[in-house]
C-alpha cells in the first residue's frame, strides 16, 4: 500500500499537468484551480499519510521501484539505473516541505492569479514545478535526481519567463537558466567520475562505496565533491553563481514564493545533505562549503539593506539564510541545516505570498519608498508580514529561532568551521534583523506614499492559506525531525574545544541588537514625518544594491570577452574550411553557366570552333 | 568542255561554307541566318557534284538532290518558326530568343 502511494506521488501532479496542458484554455478558473490545487491537495496528503506510516513502520526506508530504465557496464560489473524511489527520514522531510508548502502556495497562486488569461498554463508549470521537484528529492540514483534537478531548472526558466511579452522577464529568465546550467555542467562531471571510480550510481551504495573504497582526504572524493558542490552553488543561488536570484523575481509572486524561497533553491542544500557520506571523506571541500554559505550569507545581507524593490530584499534575503543551511552543512551540522530548509520554507512562502498580497493591494507596485503606512490599512496582512520577519530574525520561540540557534551552536567547535565561521553567522543575523526591520518601517510604519486607491482581495483561500503558513512559521520549531539514521555517522565535532559560556547569550541577543539599531538609525522611515522618503542615489549605494557589482563583474569578466569572440568568429572558422567544398563547385558552376548564355549564334560559333579545333587535331 | 580539277570545286565549296557559317554566326536577324544556312548546304552541295563529276559516279548528284529537298523541308519548317517568333516577340533578331540561359 505505502509503496503504491510511495509510486504514485508525482503522478498527481503530472496527470494534472498533461490535462491543463492539453486543454489549455478551453478551461475555467474554476475547472482549472480545482484540477492543479486538487492534484496538490492529494499528493500532500498521500505525502503526510507515508509520512506517518514510515514513522509508525520499523522499516527506516520505504523504496517502490516503477520500471527499469537502463544498465551500465562498469569496470565493477554492470549498474542498473532504475526509476525508483526511495523515502528516508530526510526525502520525507523534503516531500513534506513540496508537496505541502507547495499546496498552500498552489491555492494562493489560484487566486492571484486569477486575472490571468494564461492562468491554466501557468498553473501547470506549476504541477510540472512539484514534478520534478518530487522526482528529485525521492530518486534513489543519481541519475535519476539529475533528471528531476533539470526538471527542476527547465520549469523556473518557464516560470521566471511566464509574462513573456516583456522582455525583462525574458532576459531574466535566460539568466536564471545559463546561470544554472554552468553549476549542473559542473555537478554532471561530477556525476561522470563518481560513475568513472565507483561504478556506482544508487545513493546509498555510493555512499557505502566510498566509505569503504576511500580514505578521508581522498583525491577522487575531494574532486567529485568539489563538483557536486559546484552543481549546488549554481542551484541554490550561492557565491559565485548567485546573480540570477535576484533577477528571477520577475516572474509572478507565488512562482518567487515557490521556486526561489520555498523549494528549488534548497535542491542544492538537499544534495550536499543527501551526498554527506561523499562530503565527509573531502574535509577541505566541507570547508568550502561553509566559507561560500558564510560568504554569501554576509554578501546576500549587505545587498538586501538597499534594495528598494520588496522582493529583492527577499530574494537577497533567501540567498543568505540559504548560505546558512550550506555553512551549517559544511560544519557537518547536517540535521540542522535540513531543520533549517524546512522552516525557512514556511517563513519565507509566507512572507513572499504576503508581499504578493501587498503587492497585489497596491496595483503592483513593488517599490518600498511608494508604500509605507500600511499597518493600519491591510491589519491582516501586515500581521502575517511580521510574523515571517519574526522568524526571519530568529526571534526566540518561532521557528527560525529553533532552526538558526541549531546552526549556530554547532558552529564553534565543528572541526570545518570554527570561531571565524561563528562570527560570520552572528554578524549575519544582525544583518538579518536590520534588514528586517527596515523592510517592516518602510512598508508598514509612516506616512502613506501612494496615491492609488488600495485593491483588497477579499478572498478566504488567500487568507486560508497565508494563516496556516503563519501557524506553521510559529509553530514549525517543534517538529522534530528525526534525522538519526540517515546522518549516523557524523562526527565533526573537536572533542576537546572548549565553548566559552556566553556563546548563546550572544547568538540569542544579536537579533534584539539589530532591532535596537534598526530602530534608531532607520527612525526617519519609521516615523515618516516627510511624505517623500528616497533611495539614496550615491554610487556606494548603486554598488550595494546591485548585489556588490558582480553583474558588473561577469558583464565585463565573461560575457563581454565571449560576444568578442562570437563577433570575431561571426563566420565560423572551422565552417570556411568546409565551405572551400562548396567554393569550388560554386567556382566551376558559374563558369560553366556562363557558357550556357542562351544566344543561338554564340553556340553556332562555339560549335564551329570545336569542329574546327577536332579536324585540326585529328589532321595534324 | 575542259576539265576542272577536283581542288578548285573543293575549294570554291570551302569558301562558300565559310561564308555561309561567318554569315549564321554574325548575322542577327533569323532571316539572314536561314539563307546563310542555304549557302552552307550548297558549299556542301557543291563538294558532292564536284567529286561525283571526278569520279564519273551518279551518286554525288543523288545525294545533291537529297540535300535540295532537306533544304526545301528545312526552309518550311523555319519559315513557320519565323512567323510565330514574329507573332511573339514582334521581331526576328535571334539575340532575343536567349531566354534558356543558364
Amino acid at each position: 500500500m505505502s509503496t503504491f502511494m510511495l509510486s504514485a506521488l508525482p503522478f498527481y501532479p503530472l496527470v494534472s499537468f498533461i490535462l491543463l496542458i492539453t486543454l489549455g484554455k478551453r478551461l475555467s478558473w474554476q475547472q482549472a484551480s480545482f484540477l492543479s490545487v486538487g492534484a496538490m491537495a492529494l499528493s500532500a496528503i498521500s505525502s503526510g499519510v507515508l509520512v506517518y506510516q514510515l514513522s509508525q513502520s520499523n522499516m527506516h526506508v520505504f523504496t517502490a521501484q516503477l520500471w527499469s530504465w537502463f544498465s551500465l557496464k562498469s569496470n565493477t560489473g554492470t549498474t542498473d539505473v532504475n526509476f525508483t524511489f526511495y523515502l528516508d527520514a530526510l526525502s520525507s522531510v523534503m516531500i513534506c516541505v513540496v508537496t505541502g508548502i507547495g499546496f498552500l502556495i498552489h491555492l494562493f497562486a489560484a487566486v492571484y492569479m486569477k486575472s490571468d488569461e494564461n492562468f491554466s498554463r501557468f498553473m501547470a508549470y506549476m504541477n510540472l514545478f512539484i514534478v520534478a521537484m518530487l522526482i528529485l528529492v525521492l530518486a534513489d540514483n543519481l541519475v535519476l535526481l539529475y533528471l528531476g534537478w533539470e526538471g527542476v531548472g527547465l520549469c523556473s526558466f518557464l516560470l521566471i519567463g511566464f509574462w513573456y511579452q516583456e522582455k525583462g522577464n525574458v532576459l531574466a529568465a535566460r539568466k536564471a537558466f545559463i546561470v544554472t546550467r554552468i553549476g549542473d555542467t559542473a555537478m554532471a562531471i561530477g556525476l561522470f567520475m563518481l560513475f568513472k571510480s565507483l561504478g556506482q550510481l544508487n545513493i546509498v551504495a555510493v555512499s557505502e562505496a566510498a566509505q569503504a573504497s576511500w580514505q578521508v582526504g581522498n583525491n577522487d572524493a575531494y574532486w567529485i565533491a568539489l563538483l557536486l558542490l559546484g552543481g549546488a552553488v549554481g542551484k541554490s543561488a550561492q557565491l559565485p553563481l548567485q546573480t540570477w536570484l535576484p533577477d528571477a523575481m520577475a516572474g509572478p509572486t507565488p512562482v518567487s514564493a515557490l521556486i526561489h524561497a520555498a523549494t528549488m533553491v534548497t535542491a542544492g542544500v538537499y544534495l550536499i545533505a543527501r551526498m554527506h557520506g561523499v562530503f565527509l571523506l573531502a574535509p577541505e571541500v566541507m570547508q568550502y562549503v561553509a566559507w561560500v554559505g558564510a560568504s554569501t550569507l554576509l554578501l546576500a545581507g549587505v545587498a538586501a539593506l538597499v534594495q528598494t524593490d520588496i522582493k529583492r530584499v527577499l530574494a537577497y534575503s533567501t540567498m543568505s539564510q540559504i548560505g546558512y543551511m550550506m555553512l551549517a552543512l559544511g560544519a557537518g551540522a547536517w540535521s540542522a541545516g535540513v531543520f533549517h530548509l524546512m522552516t525557512h520554507a514556511f517563513f519565507k512562502a509566507l512572507l513572499f505570498l504576503t508581499a504578493g498580497a501587498v503587492i497585489l493591494a497596491l496595483h503592483h507596485q513593488q517599490n518600498l519608498f511608494r508604500m509605507g503606512g500600511l499597518l493600519k490599512r491591510l491589519p491582516v496582512e501586515s500581521t502575517l508580514f511580521i510574523i515571517g520577519l519574526i522568524c526571519l530574525m530568529a526571534l526566540p520561540g518561532t521557528s527560525g529561532f529553533f532552526s538558526k540557534e541549531a546552526i549556530i551552536a554547532e558552529l564553534w567547535s565543528s572541526s570545518t568551521a570554527g570561531p571565524s565561521l561563528w562570527w560570520c553567522a552572528i554578524i549575519g543575523a544582525l544583518l538579518t534583523s536590520i534588514y528586517s526591520c527596515r523592510l517592516f518601517f518602510l512598508a508598514f510604519l509612516g506616512k502613506e506614499r501612494f496615491e492609488t486607491q488600495l485593491h483588497i482581495e477579499k478572498s478566504k483561500l488567500l487568507r486560508m492559506s497565508l494563516i496556516i503558513l503563519a501557524a506553521l512559521s510559529l509553530l514549525g520549531g517543534l517538529i522534530s525531525l528525526n534525522l538519526q539514521e540517515v546522518f549516523a555517522v557524523v562526527s565533526t565535532k573537536v572533542v576537546n574545544m572548549n565553548e566559552p559560556s556566553w556563546l548563546h547569550t550572544v547568538a540569542i541577543l544579536t537579533p534584539f541588537i539589530g532591532i535596537a539599531f534598526s530602530w534608531f538609525f532607520f527612525s526617519r522611515y519609521r516615523l515618516g514625518e516627510n511624505n517623500e522618503i528616497v533611495a539614496k542615489q550615491n554610487s556606494i549605494y548603486k554598488f550595494l544594491r546591485n548585489g556588490l557589482g558582480f553583474d558588473t563583474l561577469y558583464q565585463w569578466l565573461l560575457i563581454r570577452p565571449y560576444c568578442f569572440i562570437a563577433k570575431l568568429n561571426q563566420r565560423d572558422i572551422i565552417d570556411q574550411v568546409i565551405m572551400l567544398n562548396a567554393w569550388y563547385v560554386r567556382l566551376w558552376h558559374d563558369t560553366l553557366s556562363m557558357t550556357q548564355n542562351g544566344s543561338l549564334r554564340w553556340y553556332a560559333a562555339a560549335f564551329g570552333l570545336a569542329i574546327v579545333c577536332l579536324v585540326g587535331v585529328v589532321t595534324l | 568542255m575542259t576539265h576542272i580539277p577536283l581542288e578548285h570545286v573543293l575549294f570554291l565549296s570551302c569558301i562558300l561554307f565559310s561564308i555561309g557559317f561567318i554569315g549564321v554566326i554574325s548575322r542577327k536577324n533569323t532571316l539572314f541566318m536561314l539563307m546563310s544556312l542555304e549557302v552552307m548546304l550548297n558549299a556542301v552541295g557543291v563538294a558532292f557534284i564536284g567529286a561525283g563529276s571526278a569520279w564519273q559516279q551518279a551518286d554525288g548528284q543523288v545525294m545533291f538532290i537529297l540535300i535540295l529537298t532537306l533544304a526545301a523541308a528545312e526552309v518550311a519548317v523555319g519559315l513557320a518558326l519565323f512567323i510565330r517568333m514574329q507573332r511573339r516577340y514582334h521581331s526576328l533578331d535571334i539575340d532575343q530568343l536567349n531566354e534558356m540561359r543558364g
